[in-house]
């Protein structure tokens, strides 16, 4: 079992969305695709399931206003309930207006920073990891597909060439 | 071309009808003078075992003067009797039919002293009759208040409508232009619905109802406050801002849709560049007279009262409730099969601006209440105090019809494109945003004997038949798409 892949290289955002959509009609398994910038419905095109981190964040900002109110509510009516300026501080919900702007503050923080995390996890991006970039032009100008081989290497190579690539490679994975 | 469903107009002549029914039902069943308030009064203490009635009629001047310092403490003056606290009502009233005492403040101290000494028979009877007064009027402004609601409430949304065809314009949106003529067919409701205001501002300033008690002569002889706000609060100089106001945002409108109608038979896009230019200017004059416009008609009902974000909170209120209806309409156009160039990215458009127009009104509510709340300067919280007090849960409910009912329903995106979920959201925002306009007008005009009853209901009807038999009436006169506009290619091809 070789795990060869084929690296068909485009110049062009629409070619390479034509060409998505060729390999999917005719079955071949798309690896990745590198892109220099996003391009809008190249996730439809290779049919990737949707992303849930709104739904994280949700959660997260739930989790953040949890946090402010069991905070407040210790701190400012259960454990040390003074009469501060005249604001009422025998239950929660008396003084809770003083309470909103940190309850909303905490909510946003919450959300936005462990929705951040998350990305960076999920996507496994960390400040001293290598770079896993097939070809450094993907940075700059060129789009690259990567589909793994299987069955005829010849007329897969044939295949994406008719895709309009401007380069195909077959390259040995390790 | 669309053509009024039938059945759709004889819905909307049936809500007319059964509107002025119930409006009339309110205006004659409204007390005449102090006789018919005494029986009611005598009614309503057998009903509730006499305790209630006297903590409920008595508390506002009570509580206000007393202002936040007992705002949970309304059982504690359930109490006092009856007598001792129909004095300190009656010491507020002649001043100022509204509900907040603050202004009365030296009168309040004058009887105050007369309190020391012993309270003759006279007096007393004369305070009893000062209270009876006081319920006769706010059982009189009831129906007025009731129409003034609805009326303003339905003339704002078109307003609103029409300000979100003017910010789509100057914003050179590529969405929204398949919508332009729905939009314009609500906002033909603006010129009858004005019309109808303008005549119930008329009446209030020729004295036949109370609704706005700086327009009382009576009452502004006493008091002093008002007699400082005089050179602006006076009847002559309201009706002539309201009538700019008026007649500047019926002028927008009707250019705006003869340009729009004129583009499409045009070969260039000279009436496009006359519309955009008009919406400029409209929204500079918009911002300025809506602000205004929010301090006369709504402001003012509480004369001794002032918040500076309160043009920024109404208009956010009739805002959202104008997209809201925007979508209704589009929604039910589109289940007709009228908008073929609609799809449900423009619902989801119009969802996402309720929703975020939802926030922005809960920000400036709260925005406006924390901070009066939290100084709990007197003359600023007995706005709050008596809502709080009396109007506990429609001025709640509001928010959490108007903040989280939305939040949690047209925060996923999936949801803002299934429309029996967007018709879900918006009746409950429309709903919210006619409690908001309840809760700003009633407290300062019939103070503690509000109810959402035949009157209410009964306005709330009229105006909606109205609408609905203006707005579709307008949307069957022209095609439901504009033809020429710049960027309706865009707009049928929109997706998100």
């Amino acid at each position: 079992m070789s795990n060869k892949v084929i690296y068909a290289i485009y110049n062009d955002d629409d070619v390479l969305m034509d060409a998505v959509k060729q390999t999917r009609a005719a079955h071949h398994h798309i690896e990745e695709v590198f892109t220099p910038f996003p391009v809008h419905g190249l996730d439809k095109a290779m049919g990737l399931a949707p992303t849930r981190i709104a739904i994280c964040a949700f959660l997260y900002g739930l989790v953040g206003l949890s946090v402010a109110t069991a905070l407040m509510n210790y701190v400012m009516i259960e454990d040390w309930p003074q009469d501060i300026g005249g604001k009422p501080s025998f239950s929660y919900i008396q003084n809770m207006p003083a309470f909103v702007p940190i309850m909303f503050e905490l909510t946003v923080f919450f959300a936005a920073h462990l929705m951040v995390i998350t990305f960076y996890m999920r996507s496994r991006l960390w400040p001293f990891k290598t770079a896993e970039n097939p070809d450094v032009r993907t940075t700059d100008d060129h789009f690259l597909m990567e589909v793994a081989v299987h069955g005829n290497e010849d007329e897969m190579v044939t295949f994406f060439q008719n895709t309009g690539a401007v380069e195909v490679k077959v390259i040995e994975k390790h | 071309m669309y053509t009024f469903s039938s059945k759709l107009k004889t819905f909307s002549f049936i809500l007319m009808a059964l509107g002025v029914l119930g409006i009339g039902y309110g205006f004659w069943t409204a007390p005449k003078n102090t006789q018919d308030v005494e029986k009611i009064l005598a009614a309503e203490e057998q009903h509730h075992g006499g305790h209630a009635t006297a903590e409920a009629g008595h508390e506002p001047h009570h509580e206000a003067a007393t202002a936040v310092e007992a705002p949970h403490g309304t059982e504690q003056n359930a109490v006092v009797p009856a007598a001792t606290d129909a004095t300190t009502t009656a010491a507020a009233f002649p001043a100022a039919d509204s509900v907040h005492a603050v202004a009365e403040v030296p009168q309040h101290d004058v009887h105050a002293d007369a309190d020391k000494h012993t309270v003759s028979e006279a007096d007393h009877h004369k305070e009893h009759e000062e209270h009876l007064e006081h319920v006769l009027h706010q059982l009189q402004n009831k129906p007025w208040a009731a129409l003034y609601v609805a009326c303003i409430f339905f003339m704002l949304i078109a307003l609103g409508v029409l300000a979100f065809y003017a910010i789509q314009y100057a914003a050179q949106a590529g969405w929204s232009p398949v919508l332009f003529r729905v939009m314009e067919g609500i906002t033909s409701y603006l010129l009858p619905g004005s019309v109808i205001f303008f005549i119930l501002l008329l009446l209030c300033g020729f004295h036949f109802n109370h609704l706005f008690v700086w327009m009382d002569p009576e009452v502004v002889k006493v008091d002093r406050l008002i007699q400082g706000k005089s050179g602006y609060l006076n009847v002559p100089f309201f009706l002539i801002r309201a009538a700019i106001f008026l007649i500047g945002w019926n002028l927008y409108r009707h250019y705006s849709r003869k340009y729009s109608l004129l583009q499409d038979g045009a070969n260039d896009d000279l009436y496009y560049k006359k519309s955009f230019k008009a919406s400029a200017a409209f929204l500079v004059f918009f911002i300025v007279s809506e602000s205004i416009m929010s301090w006369d008609w709504i402001m003012s009902v509480d004369p001794h009262w002032y918040s500076t974000l309160f043009g920024w909170y109404v208009f956010a209120s009739f805002f959202v409730s104008g997209i809201t209806v925007i979508a209704f309409f589009t929604l039910y156009l589109k289940s007709k099969g009228h908008l073929e160039y609609v799809n449900t990215s423009h619902f989801h458009d119009l969802a996402k601006f309720m929703f975020g127009i939802s926030i922005f009104w809960t920000y400036l509510w709260f925005s406006q209440f924390m901070l009066i709340w939290y100084a709990d300067i007197p003359e600023e919280v007995t706005y709050f105090v008596t809502r709080i007090e009396h109007y506990n849960l429609p001025f709640f409910g509001m928010v959490a019809m108007n903040f989280l009912f939305p939040v949690l329903l047209l925060l996923n995106t999936d949801f803002k494109r299934i429309p029996w979920l967007i018709v879900m959201a918006g009746t409950v925002i429309l709903c919210g945003h006619y409690l908001d306009f309840f809760n700003m007008i009633m407290p300062a005009t019939v103070g503690d004997r509000w109810f959402i009853g035949v009157s209410e209901i009964g306005s709330v009807l009229f105006f909606l038949g109205l609408f609905i038999f203006v707005a579709f009436t307008a949307l069957t006169k022209e095609s439901l798409l504009a033809k020429r506009n710049p960027f309706i290619g865009e707009s049928k091809h929109f997706h998100y």
